[in-house]
């Protein structure tokens, strides 16, 4: 990953400009989870409930959501840079590995005990801190912890 | 029989095998979550993978987006959901006990970044830009997703 502080076009006012574009990619991605219905739990874990009243929604979400993103795919191929930084900054590793098997069976473990993943996890602190505060703080531990073991 | 009956016919069938299913509004939610990915892409250059920025944003990640970047994009995330809400009217959530939530927690933020990526990176981002890596980790997440559901339903955990 390229050093963003070399890479950034206009300085101090391009960095302003990105990150309000961030902020309205941000609000915008947690609109959507919530009128998706993923910001629910219980409908999350209905969808992984094969033995039970299967939910398909989930099915529709992602499939919503990867219909812009395609096409945008197809945009950034004639794009020789991002319309708000000097270059892309996108991963480039090719390799299947262990830790990346490993790692999102883990996940799918946690996905399926809680209903919560990263994003409605975070997008619920605002309406259900109760419940959204302890997984934050757990899965940022959880984080900490992957730090710590792997360097 | 005509087109539009056709497809009568089958959102009825829909409805009936599947009465608690929003496919509107998972469509509609889902195009938005897309529409803010791209965003990401074409303006920022960047993936919208939640769990690498909410880790840059906690400072926990060292490389990865600009912390600015990171952490707007992460205030985002509530913002966008309260408007919503306050928009709708209030929001149906239910969530498991709290021990339940604080394991799962720390196994999907562990998880998550020994797998580079969760459902917006691997699964939006990265099955949209056909990547290998990245349909080899959504199969994987979904499958253990799917197994662990079934667990908790077999041992009446559910």
């Amino acid at each position: 990953m390229s050093n963003p502080e070399n890479t950034t076009k206009g300085g101090q006012m391009g960095n302003t400009t990105r990150t309000f574009l961030a902020l309205l990619s941000g609000t915008l991605f947690g609109a959507g989870l919530v009128v998706s219905g993923m910001a629910d739990p219980a409908r999350v874990r209905a969808f992984l409930d094969l033995l039970g009243p299967w939910d398909p929604t989930l099915a529709f979400v992602m499939g919503g959501a990867i219909l812009p993103m395609a096409l945008a795919w197809r945009i950034r191929l004639r794009l020789e840079r991002p319309l708000a930084d000097s270059a892309f900054h996108l991963p480039e590793t090719r390799t299947l590995d262990g830790k990346l098997a490993l790692g999102a069976i883990l996940f799918g473990i946690g996905w399926g005990l809680g209903g919560l993943c990263p994003g409605p996890a975070i997008a619920s602190l605002s309406l259900a801190p109760a419940s959204a505060v302890p997984f934050v703080l757990a899965m940022l531990g959880g984080m900490v912890l992957h730090r710590m073991v792997t360097r | 029989m005509s087109a539009p009956a056709f497809c009568t016919a089958l959102g009825q069938a829909f409805t009936k095998a599947f009465p608690h299913a929003q496919p509107g509004a998972g469509l509609t939610g889902g195009i938005m979550i897309g529409l803010a990915a791209a965003i990401m892409l074409l303006a920022l250059g960047r993936i919208a993978g939640v769990s690498g920025l909410a880790a840059r944003a906690a400072g926990i990640a060292q490389s990865g987006a600009p912390r600015s970047t990171a952490l707007a994009f992460i205030l985002g995330l509530p913002l966008g959901a309260l408007v919503v809400s306050l928009i709708t009217g209030g929001v149906n959530a239910t969530f498991p006990a709290t021990p339940t939530l604080i394991v799962a927690g720390l196994i999907v933020g562990f998880g998550t970044r020994l797998g580079s990526g969760c459902t917006s990176g691997h699964g939006v981002c990265g099955l949209s830009r056909l990547s290998r890596r990245s349909m080899v980790a959504t199969g994987l997440f979904m499958a253990s997703g799917f197994a662990t559901v079934a667990v908790l339903r077999l041992t009446g955990a559910l």
